[in-house]
């Protein structure tokens, strides 16, 4: 704000004929009585009015509302009375030696890895094949891009019968009959009717979606890199694969980092996808933190379970988002 | 902005058999195609033809039949069409996108251009919303909904819609506003415009390529939207349309075809949209990962 203000005074010095001064005598004149008086304009107070319903809005409904989540974790409160007693962290611990609770963290830890390797190497490979000058590259890339304006809901009615397996008696249904078609039968396999297979189906839902977001931001960061980079790279003889290990690869990392934030704390929510899909799954191998919540509040009434489950949930998000909001906002300070 | 559609010049893999390239990215299409392609033959196939077994091969005649019962329901079969939840969704939708986009107007503006002490981290708290998984804040909603008598209703809906939309939309347009040289605004108030005059006569005229993406990036995610639907909503007649497309797909009676019809009902506006409009909803997908 100093570097605006000061900034701006020569021009009052322009607009008044009066002042013949040099503009550092103006800037210091003008600059020391108009920036005590800034603080209780009666800008700074409608300012300050304009945001205030949102602040007030974000203050109750996301920290007053995890307050009270929190709170709720450490009660009794496990059925449609509340029942506010404190029983300290036994909700946490009951959760922790719960079976389900058990898979559905493996579960969410094997969809993580998964749809992080999947969506980040097929977003780069899609990147950069785009980016050889490709014709009818737009269509290819809405080709890749529409899944991302479609529900999660959409996605997991329409892949729940493209994986349904069909029966052995009366043949294979969805990419199965398709893989029959085509001569690979030996990929014909279970989908998320295997308990062995369960959440990894719902990575590939997932992947169809959310690749091509991936997708855009590398190209993105491929179309902000200069050709004179890659210009210079080749003239001292590296070769394609080089140019693109070497050079690219290494300016593409912020973006690496943002894809892997940004899609890491998606996978930690998952929830519309699992329900849409697959549900829990045969013992529960497609069940998610998220999803557990959702059901054993809003269907079993058991709220201080809920609340803890949803707490561990935020608790993993913020692990991961927190730091990334504070370096990102550091570094747009800092340009 | 990066845009996607920059001019590039010699960055091709030249040695690289430019065939391989088309075939991987239309084999890469293919993948991506496969499900709008059985979701198209499906809901086209009459009843009659409609087989699990044969759900790649192209319809022999053309019918609509499964979108008219999607759309409208079946009493025979006893189970609801999507139509009044799609109307549903609509209402929703459109009032809330509206308010959100003014109010992260109006948010986007202060804290681009009338920064105060502590106003940066202000926002840091603010972003912080829209990265929570809703969970941790459901079981206080439903209980505060309950209590202010908007549960169960859309204004309801579209009050959390607006206030859960609150970060991204404040994070697009102060991301816009600030590419408007602050010079600008200085020298209006130097002219004697006040912070509404400056808003109303020179942000807001120039807002529009910002309301655009704002206001498709929150007609797409509320319209996709299913959990605070399903959480705040649980009469079936008040449902907006991805809660009634997954009870349509969840229940037994209704027959596969109905349910892929649902499916592409539930998935044309915001296809359409994207569509026309894809650049725009691109630019509101990119300012999600902060750096717009």
């Amino acid at each position: 704000m100093p570097g605006c203000l000061a900034l701006q005074k020569p021009e009052i010095a322009m607009a008044d004929p009066s002042a013949s001064l040099s503009s550092t005598l103006v800037r210091s004149t003008y600059v020391a009585p108009k920036r005590r008086s800034r603080f209780l304009t009666s800008d700074r107070i409608i300012a300050f009015l304009l945001i205030a319903p949102s602040l007030l809005a974000i203050a109750i409904f996301v920290y007053g509302f995890i307050a009270f989540t929190g709170f709720a974790s450490f009660t009794k409160w496990n059925s449609l009375i509340p029942d506010f007693t404190l029983v300290g962290i036994s909700n946490f611990q009951k959760l922790l030696d719960t079976t389900r609770f058990q898979i559905d963290l493996r579960n969410t830890v094997t969809f993580t890895i998964l749809f992080l390797i999947l969506c980040l190497s097929l977003g780069l490979i899609l990147a950069v094949l785009l980016d050889q000058r490709i014709r009818g590259e737009a269509i290819f890339r809405n080709i890749f891009l529409f899944p991302l304006a479609v529900s999660y809901i959409v996605t997991g009615v329409v892949w729940r019968w493209l994986l349904n397996p069909g029966s052995a008696e009366l043949g294979a249904t969805g990419v199965n009959l398709l893989f029959d078609k085509i001569g690979l039968g030996f990929l014909k396999n279970g989908w998320y009717t295997d308990p062995n297979i369960g959440i990894k189906a719902v990575v590939l839902a997932a992947t169809w979606q959310m690749s091509g977001y991936v997708m855009a931001m590398y190209l993105a960061g491929l179309r902000g890199i200069s050709d004179d980079l890659r210009e210079a790279a080749r003239v001292d003889g590296a070769n394609e694969f080089q140019v693109y290990r070497h050079i690219i690869l290494p300016l593409l990392q912020p973006i690496t980092l943002g894809a892997v934030i940004i899609l890491g704390h998606m996978s930690l929510k998952i929830f519309d996808l699992v329900v849409s899909m697959t549900g829990s799954g045969p013992g529960f191998s497609s069940d998610v933190p998220a999803f557990y919540m959702f059901d054993t509040t809003f269907r079993g009434n058991n709220f201080a379970q809920g609340a803890g489950i949803a707490v561990i949930l935020l608790v993993m998000v913020a692990v991961l988002i927190v730091p990334y909001l504070i370096y990102s906002t550091r570094t747009e300070a800092e340009t | 902005m990066t845009t996607l559609t920059q001019t590039r010049s010699s960055n091709q893999l030249r040695q690289w058999p430019r065939l391989a390239i088309y075939l991987l990215l239309i084999l890469f299409a293919i993948f991506y195609l496969l499900p709008i392609y059985v979701l198209l033959i499906t809901g086209m196939k009459s009843f009659a033809e409609v087989n699990l077994y044969k759900m790649w091969d192209l319809p022999a005649a053309f019918s609509l039949d499964s979108f008219a019962k999607a759309w409208f329901g079946s009493d025979a079969e006893g189970f609801r069409g999507l139509s009044g939840n799609f109307w549903n969704s609509v209402q929703l939708a459109v009032p809330a996108t509206i308010l959100s986009a003014l109010l992260g107007s109006m948010n986007g503006y202060v804290l681009s251009k009338w920064k105060f002490r502590g106003s940066n981290t202000l926002f840091l708290l603010l972003l912080f919303g829209m990265f929570i998984p809703y969970q941790s804040i459901l079981i206080p909603l439903v209980q505060v909904l309950q209590k202010i008598g908007l549960y169960g209703t859309i204004p309801g809906l579209i009050f959390v819609h607006v206030v859960y939309g609150i970060p991204i939309t404040t994070l697009i347009f102060r991301n816009y506003y600030a590419t408007v040289p602050t010079e600008m605004v200085e020298a209006a108030k130097i002219d004697g415009a006040n912070i509404l005059g400056i808003y109303r006569h020179i942000m807001f005229p120039i807002s529009m390529p910002g309301f655009v993406v704002v206001m498709i990036w929150q007609f797409t995610s509320i319209w996709n939207d299913f959990l605070f639907g399903v959480i705040v909503t649980s009469r079936p007649g008040v449902q907006p349309i991805t809660v009634a497309l997954n009870n349509l797909a969840g229940s037994y009676i209704v027959a596969w075809n109905i349910q892929m019809a649902g499916a592409l009902l539930a998935a044309l506006p915001t296809m359409v949209i994207y569509i026309l409009l894809g650049q725009f909803f691109m630019r509101g997908l990119l300012a999600g990962s902060l750096k717009g």
